[in-house]
């Protein structure tokens, strides 16, 4: 008897299951999306995001024109930081470069630039920065001194240095200091949740809209598992997305991955289903699909993109900031992604984040069937 | 004209009677220009830094003292085991070890030369590498002051000193806020209308009451024209709030440039934008579809337009789909003229090209909408 009842009850379920895989792949163009725009997007930002600063165009005010700064501009042009354009400006040029944007940065010579260093032993160099953008301007300032710190030691090199400290430095996980080791991770946070809180938030709410609400509500299976058959193909759909972005990203963006691939996908997982529960979540708690949508996207898309750590380092927010910060479950994911792929730990390190994930998906779903209602009006 | 001003009364009354719907319109864009850009800071600060210590000497302990005091460290940890130190920054409770080697004090003096080994969590390559910097810059300072303690001030002074000076136009302060303030407003402006604008139609067509509009005499563009002017109305309330209400009140951003130029440019380009997401509407026949294209190219935009990294940086081929990308000129705009004061004709280019995307986008759209099955 109770056999029989588990039986009607498998079957009713995976009737459900059925259903929603229809309406998934029926409609081809949404499909084309889901499988396309996470591939697009972990190729496209993988190799364009960068935090380096490369490229930028500086111009050379050249006074002095004699061997001390033709050398110091050798080795500024030999440096891939920079495009260097060597002409003459006035106050008033430098200026309007800077506002049409042609120059980031204007390095001056002074005139009798090598006389000074050789006879006074002190000559000046005059570094003006566009800090419209701080960090370019900070961090271009700060390439162009080191270069100039390096020639100056050139120069004394032929004194014994006394009592000399000599830094020895290994970078650790990322010797060539790729751009693509911090933001790849972060990328598959941002993909993987996004997609499924979307595609989910939709989901009851289209029913809701459509009218076909009414007919599942009448039909004996009960109230959770309509909602639990709304999530389990986009469940699969994300699975197969994960793969598609981890095999990609460490054959295509060369990313290590040095722990176990069985743990990150039991933690991918756990990340997929508290995107779904959230996107559960917003269906059940709007009226029509365009506000479902701009939740799941107006509300969410720059939040979790800023809070997720990939972009801004949290510690260097405030604090109300970092508060909100611990309530994006991608920020986790984040964490967890660098600690398997990137440093190889196991479960024992990353045991906390689950747990937090593991928290979230409980609250989130257990909110959400409170929320779904058995009755039309 | 009549029947234009009949059909915006229809999309105006559409808008204003989904009471769900204003406050996203309004209210969020808002709420996020208030709060995120509280976030972006890439300053680097507050390394955490482990110190494994084997020397325990007055030198060391000078050294840790001078770099802990430089505000830029933070001590997570101070032990004499390297192995320890390790699992701090496994656990991201550290983000560099400085080791110190056993006899350190003594083989400075007596061998004139010691190696120190700083260990850098790498995974941010550009925090790892100033932080690297930052230390060894402080290790550097700390070693001149060993020399002059050993007081042989003569022969140092005699090598060349090239001094450099630098000056920051434009944001004297390094005020990361005034940068990011703009952009996230091109973002957040750009957000509400291409969503609510692809959605419109399509909304329409899922619901059916695109048919009754098909089946009356109304022309296509004025059709358009009619899901057009109420998103341009809005995106210009939006932006507006955001440049005096957010910006001016909290953040004291005063545009250095002329406001005419920016609300000039501002129309130009929430033409074009209106244009993308009606184009985007009539390929799409569900909203999810429309949702699903409209959040593709939304990432790409805000990703690709050097609000976050800039553009420069990006390989050559990205640097193309960047030029391709109507949001990058609007925050290039903004940038220069709310902090550079740019003028009409340093940004000519910029308006060209605009007027080019506008163009293209509703052209397609009005050719790709078609009034029957």
């Amino acid at each position: 008897m109770i056999i029989q009842l588990i039986k009607i009850f498998v079957k009713q379920f995976l009737t459900f299951i059925k259903k929603e895989f229809y309406h998934v792949f029926r409609d081809k163009k949404t499909l084309l999306m889901l499988f396309g725009l996470p591939i697009v997007q972990i190729v496209l930002f993988g190799f364009a995001l960068t935090n380096e600063i490369k490229e930028s165009k500086i111009v050379v005010c050249d006074y002095a024109k004699d061997a001390a700064s033709r050398q110091i501009i050798t080795q500024l042009d030999a440096s891939r930081n920079f495009e260097i354009e060597k002409t003459i400006l006035t106050h008033q040029q430098i200026e309007n470069s800077f506002k049409e944007g042609k120059a980031k940065l204007i390095i001056v010579f002074p005139a009798n630039f090598n006389d000074d260093l050789l006879h006074l032993k002190k000559a000046q160099v005059q570094v003006i920065a566009d800090a419209s953008d701080p960090n370019t301007a900070n961090t271009l300032t700060n390439y162009v001194t080191n270069i100039i710190n390096g020639y100056q030691k050139e120069l004394s090199q032929n004194d014994p240095v006394p009592y000399q400290i000599i830094t020895e430095t290994r970078m650790l996980y990322n010797p060539e200091l790729k751009g693509a080791t911090n933001f790849v991770p972060g990328v598959m946070a941002l993909v993987l949740m996004l997609i499924s809180v979307l595609m989910t938030s939709v989901s009851i709410v289209r029913e809701k809209e459509l009218g076909t609400m009414e007919i599942l509500l009448v039909s004996p299976v009960s109230p959770f598992m309509v909602i639990i058959s709304k999530a389990v193909p986009y469940f699969a759909l994300s699975l197969v997305n994960l793969t598609v972005i981890l095999l990609l990203s460490v054959f295509l963006l060369d990313m290590p991955f040095n722990g176990s691939v069985l743990l990150l996908f039991a933690e991918s997982s756990l990340l997929i289903i508290t995107a779904l529960s959230l996107g559960l979540l917003i269906s059940n708690s709007t009226a029509s699909q365009q506000t479902a949508m701009l939740i799941s996207l107006m509300a969410m898309l720059i939040p979790t993109m800023m809070l997720t750590g990939f972009m801004f380092p949290i510690e260097n927010m405030p604090w109300p900031l970092q508060m909100i910060s611990n309530i994006v479950p991608s920020k986790w994911y984040y964490i967890i992604v660098k600690s398997i792929m990137i440093k190889g730990l196991g479960f024992s390190a990353v045991w906390k984040e689950t747990l937090i994930l593991l928290g979230m998906t409980i609250f989130l779903l257990a909110l959400s069937f409170k929320k779904f209602k058995i009755r039309l009006q | 004209m009549r029947t234009l001003k009949f059909l915006l009364q229809k999309e105006f009354k559409q808008i204003f009677r989904n009471k769900s719907l204003l406050p996203m319109i309004f209210a969020m864009p808002i709420i996020q220009l208030l709060i995120m850009p509280l976030a972006a800071d890439y300053e680097v600060k507050n390394i955490n830094i482990s110190i494994v210590d084997h020397d325990h000497s007055s030198y060391s302990q000078k050294m840790v003292s001078k770099i802990i005091s430089s505000g830029y460290f933070k001590l997570a940890d101070h032990g004499s085991s390297f192995s320890d130190a390790f699992k701090q920054i496994e656990s991201d409770r550290s983000d560099l070890i400085l080791e110190i080697p056993a006899q350190f004090e003594a083989n400075l003096v007596r061998e004139n030369q010691q190696k120190l080994f700083i260990a850098v969590n790498a995974i941010n390559g550009t925090k790892a590498n100033l932080g690297g910097a930052y230390l060894s810059n402080i290790i550097k300072d700390y070693n001149d002051n060993i020399r002059l303690e050993w007081n042989q001030p003569a022969r140092n002074n005699v090598s060349p000193v090239v001094e450099v000076t630098s000056s920051n136009w434009f944001n004297p302060f390094m005020n990361y806020r005034f940068f990011m303030v703009p952009g996230i407003l091109v973002i957040l402006v750009t957000m509400v209308c291409a969503y609510m604008c692809s959605l419109n139609i399509v909304k329409e067509k899922e619901i059916g009451t695109i048919e009754q509009i098909n089946v009356t005499p109304v022309k296509k563009h004025l059709f358009i024209l009619a899901k057009l002017i109420p998103f341009w109305v809005i995106g210009m309330i939006v932006f507006t709030i955001g440049l005096f209400f957010v910006g001016r009140l909290f953040y004291d951003i005063v545009p250095a440039g002329s406001i005419l130029l920016l609300y000039g440019f501002l129309s130009l380009y929430l033409v074009a934008l209106l244009g993308f997401g009606l184009l985007l509407s009539t390929f799409s026949e569900t909203q999810q579809q429309a949702m699903s294209v409209a959040f593709f190219f939304i990432m790409i935009f805000i990703l690709m337009s050097g609000l976050f990294t800039s553009v420069d940086s990006m390989p050559a081929w990205a640097k193309v789909i960047a030029k391709c990308n109507p949001v990058t000129y609007f925050i290039e705009v903004m940038r220069m003229v709310v902090l550079k004061g740019s003028g009409f004709s340093e940004i000519k280019n910029q308006f060209l090209i605009m007027a080019g995307f506008a163009f293209i986008f509703n052209t397609a759209a009005i050719l790709n909408y078609k009034k029957t099955n």
